[in-house]
């Protein structure tokens, strides 16, 4: 079938705003809206820019704006999005991050968030480390497989209405990360990752509006593991009979 | 340009090229230069295990691990390397769980361990449970442990960046040159050492389970400044890939008990692995399914090559579809609209795996075993120890990655200490400018699409699982002349930021060099071993056969000489299972 992809182009050298152009690409309506991309890019049209790798969903190079919705291109089916002969599908950049060209966005204030969140394993320092491997039932490791999913896409952080009016948010991703460390039974890190959790635009700033979880293509349940996240930072305060420090928000 | 100075550059991100630089960054300089950024490096695709005699479902043995691997690569494995790989295997797994890695679990809290094809016990007797799985997200498990670990110990990093070539002083590596997409600059490293750790490149044929990326930048760019590859002949088309797409479903859907089944629902592995049955060595299930596709037996029945067979999952329960393997549950429902716990999954052999690549010691030195290239080194897939010889198992490209990544690190610490910083020979970086400048002079060419599609369709036909004189060298001629037609190739994308277009056009290259040399080697090869395997050659023939291949690539030209196998631990047998 043919259908018409509607993407938005930007080229910050030569443009002073973005527009969009439309490509005509014959399809199966099985076909990934990554490969007809790739058919535009290598046969129509090189000079379109976007990123992707795996193109199955796995290494979170592709997430875009496809039809109004965050998804990655190369886990949407033309058929997911329309059934229709000659129908438009609109791809537009993720949201909340500068574009360097078309499709591509600039993801560095992105990884700084997570990085900022320690998002590495911090053993318990007074505990010998086991000779073999730590031991952790089965139930324990469920505790946190959800957010151990997570590839790092950025849909969560284009979809997030908070960020629409606090750029300053560390954003869905970031936390995910960190509750993958906070609920692992050998990880004794909350404390010291509280610095930047603990604050208001910290987990705080989430207003649980569930639009993480909706676009998330792991289909981690982010808006949970962000408030599981909160409540064991309220626990550890408490613990310690101290604050939250959520600018009074939760108050 | 923009010159850098280094100790150490890493050239890519994946699980090798990390842990080389987690050990070498403790005490040298060290700079990792990848064109994606690192967690989206391909190692993070890798689904169903880590091999290591663990032991902790049922008795175990590095030795048995190691005959097992050298058996599977069909005797062209050299012996003594795999018996560091396989006895490493077991610190490294500890090792990567003591990082904080996410191990599914037993019963009593161990590293959950699965079956997985060709990993036996006693020598054979039957399937053992070794690899070592984080649920069907290994691979990925592995990839975001080594980046958090980097993160940790403030390794630096160049994101963005694609080596385009290397600078060599005699057979002394001084450095390489790159390009960096966000600002289309050339950056000259000069280094004392040059890690390459590029990963695979499936590309190059049509249904492959790799990513885009694959291309095999660094074998390509090593091959184009002279230095032989060995054993390219050696690629792996894994038994099971999504039909038509290529998408892997990992071994261990079979590990837990999977069926392979042709269209009258038969069980055909009974027929050619009596034993081993679904869990035999990829190489021979592959062959199985391609010729029960060439008898009619597909599910097709029109005994074309893209025909396929069905595996089956649905006696296992939705209880174990969906812990064991949750990803290839999802998979299905996205690309195939199916639920593998309700219906089998239609799948074809995928290009999976290079067992050939960068000839290396077992410490990552660049060596064509006569000639030693100082500061030269490669890990993982795009190097050949050789650990896999001519059919890699399953759950050993990732112990390689984490056992040599490591070696390689401590390698090139130790060396760097003693070394002076080499100097750059006048130009050094001449050639990868006057590239990137005819990409862009203005002249019109064809659009890259053809290339693609006539090398992928021509390496997936003649250079596949069966392999004859005739088509094998239709294909080499095919290549050859896709080759010249390349040179009037340009960048339709004017701009010098973030052309993804100049890049792309890069990586074709690669894969053109990297097609001709692996025709040509498996051209060259006259018996069948391991992967390669043909029809007008059936048998393997040790006497005049149990050699590693050396590649050069000169001009449209492959040069062919040979290297010995270390058979020192175990006599060659015929490879029953
Ligand atoms: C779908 C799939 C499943 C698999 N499952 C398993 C499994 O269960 N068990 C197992 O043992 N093996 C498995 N394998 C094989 C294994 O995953 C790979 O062989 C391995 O991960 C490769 O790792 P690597 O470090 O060599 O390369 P990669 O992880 O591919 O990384 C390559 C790196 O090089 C960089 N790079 C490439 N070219 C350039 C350049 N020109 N300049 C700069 N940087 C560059 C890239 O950015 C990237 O960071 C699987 C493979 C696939 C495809
Ligand atoms: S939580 Fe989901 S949407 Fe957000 S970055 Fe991770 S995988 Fe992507
Ligand atoms: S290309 Fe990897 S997630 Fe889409």
């Amino acid at each position: 079938m043919k259908v018409n992809l509607e993407i938005q182009r930007f080229n910050p050298e030569t443009d002073t705003a973005p527009h969009f152009k439309t490509y005509e690409v014959v399809v199966d309506p099985t076909d990934r809206v990554l490969d007809a991309l790739m058919d535009i890019k290598r046969n129509t049209d090189g000079s379109l820019a976007f990123r992707r790798s795996c193109a199955h969903g796995v290494c979170g190079s592709d997430a875009m704006v496809i039809n109004g919705t965050e998804a990655l291109a190369c886990k949407t089916l033309i058929q997911d999005v329309t059934t229709e002969e000659g129908a438009t599908i609109r791809i537009e950049p993720a949201r909340h991050m500068k574009v360097q060209r078309d499709l591509m966005v600039e993801q560095e204030g992105f990884f700084q968030n997570f990085r900022s969140v320690k998002p590495f394993f911090i053993p318990d320092d007074s505990k010998q480390k086991p000779e073999k491997e730590y031991a952790q039932s089965i139930e324990e490791r469920a505790q946190f497989d959800d957010p151990t999913k997570c590839i790092l896409c950025g849909a969560c952080y284009s979809a997030c209405p908070v960020l629409d009016k606090n750029p300053n948010f560390i954003g869905p991703a970031a936390i995910v990360q960190a509750s993958r460390f906070v609920f692992d039974s050998r990880d004794s890190g909350l404390g010291a990752r509280l610095e930047i959790l603990d604050q208001p635009d910290g987990v705080w700033a989430c207003e649980n509006h569930f639009e993480c979880t909706r676009v998330c293509p792991r289909e981690i349940k982010v808006t949970k593991m962000i408030n599981f996240t909160k409540r064991a930072i309220k626990q550890y305060r408490d613990e310690r009979g101290e604050q939250v420090n959520d600018g009074g928000a939760q108050a | 340009m923009i010159k850098h100075e280094y100790d150490a550059v890493i050239v890519g991100a994946g699980g090798s090229g990390l842990y080389a630089a987690l050990e070498a960054s403790k005490t040298a300089r060290t700079a990792v230069v990848s064109k994606l950024f690192p967690s989206r490096s391909h190692t993070g695709a890798a689904q169903g295990g880590i091999g290591a005699a663990l032991g902790n479902v049922e008795e175990d043995k590095p030795e048995w691990h190691a005959f097992d691997t050298v058996k599977g690569g069909d005797y062209l494995v050299d012996q003594q390397a795999a018996k560091i790989l396989a006895e490493d295997a077991v610190r490294a797994v500890y090792d990567l769980e003591n990082r904080g890695l996410p191990f599914s679990r037993t019963d009593e809290g161990k590293i959950a361990q699965r079956r997985f094809g060709g990993h036996t016990h006693h020598f054979g007797e039957g399937p053992v449970h070794r690899s070592c799985y984080a649920a069907d997200r290994t691979g990925h498990m592995i990839l975001q442990t080594l980046y958090q670990q980097c993160i940790k110990n403030d390794v630096s990093f160049f994101d963005e960046f694609q080596a385009m070539d290397v600078i060599m002083d005699g057979n002394r590596v001084a450095g390489i040159v790159a390009l960096e997409l966000a600002t289309g600059e050339i950056h000259l490293f000069r280094s004392k050492a040059v890690l390459f750790a590029t990963g695979g490149f499936g590309r190059m044929f049509k249904i492959t389970s790799n990513a885009y990326a694959n291309t095999g930048d660094g074998p390509a760019l090593l091959a184009r400044a002279g230095i032989p590859l060995m054993d390219m002949e050696f690629y792996q088309f894994h038994p099971t890939g999504i039909k038509g797409m290529g998408i892997l479903i990992t071994e261990g859907v079979r590990g837990e008990g999977g069926i392979l089944r042709n269209r009258s629902g038969e069980r055909f592995m009974e027929t050619y692995a009596p034993t081993l049955l679904d869990l035999a060595p990829r190489d021979m299930v592959s062959r199985a399914i391609m010729t029960e596709i060439a008898a009619g037996r597909g599910v097709r029945g029109d005994r074309k090559i893209d025909d396929y067979v069905m595996l089956d999952a649905t006696h296992l329960g939705k209880e174990t579809v969906y812990s064991k393997i949750p990803d290839i549950a999802d998979f299905c429902k996205t690309y195939l609209a199916i639920d593998p716990a309700e219906k089998p999954m239609p799948v074809q052999p995928t290009a999976h795996y290079a067992m050939g690549g960068i000839p290396t010691t077992i410490d990552g030195v660049v060596t064509t075993g006569t000639v030693t290239y100082d500061g030269l080194y490669a890990v993982g897939e795009c190097a050949c120890v050789s650990v896999h010889g001519a059919n890699r198992l399953g759950t050993n490209s990732l112990v390689d990655l984490v056992v040599f990544g490591r070696r390689a690190g401590m390698h090139i610490a130790d060396y760097v200490k003693g070394a002076s910083m080499p100097s750059l020979p006048e130009g050094a970086e001449e050639a990868a400018v006057k590239k990137i400048e005819r990409l862009h002079d203005g002249s019109k060419g064809p659009h890259v699409g053809p290339f693609y599609t006539r090398m992928q369709e021509a390496m997936m036909a003649k250079v596949g699982v069966y392999r004859n004189e005739r088509p094998m060298t239709e294909a080499v001629d095919l290549i050859r002349t896709l080759r010249d037609e390349f040179r009037a190739v340009r960048s339709e994308d004017t701009n010098k930021a973030f052309n993804s277009d100049v890049l792309g056009i890069l990586e074709l290259e690669n894969l053109l060099d990297l097609s001709l040399v692996t025709a040509a080697s498996a051209l060259n090869r006259k018996e069948s071993r391991g992967a390669h395997s043909r029809e007008d050659y059936p048998e393997r023939d040790d006497a005049g056969w149990l050699k590693h291949t050396l590649a050069s690539l000169d001009g449209q030209d492959v040069k062919i000489d040979y290297k010995d196998v270390d058979t020192s631990i175990w006599e060659p047998k015929p490879r029953t299972y």
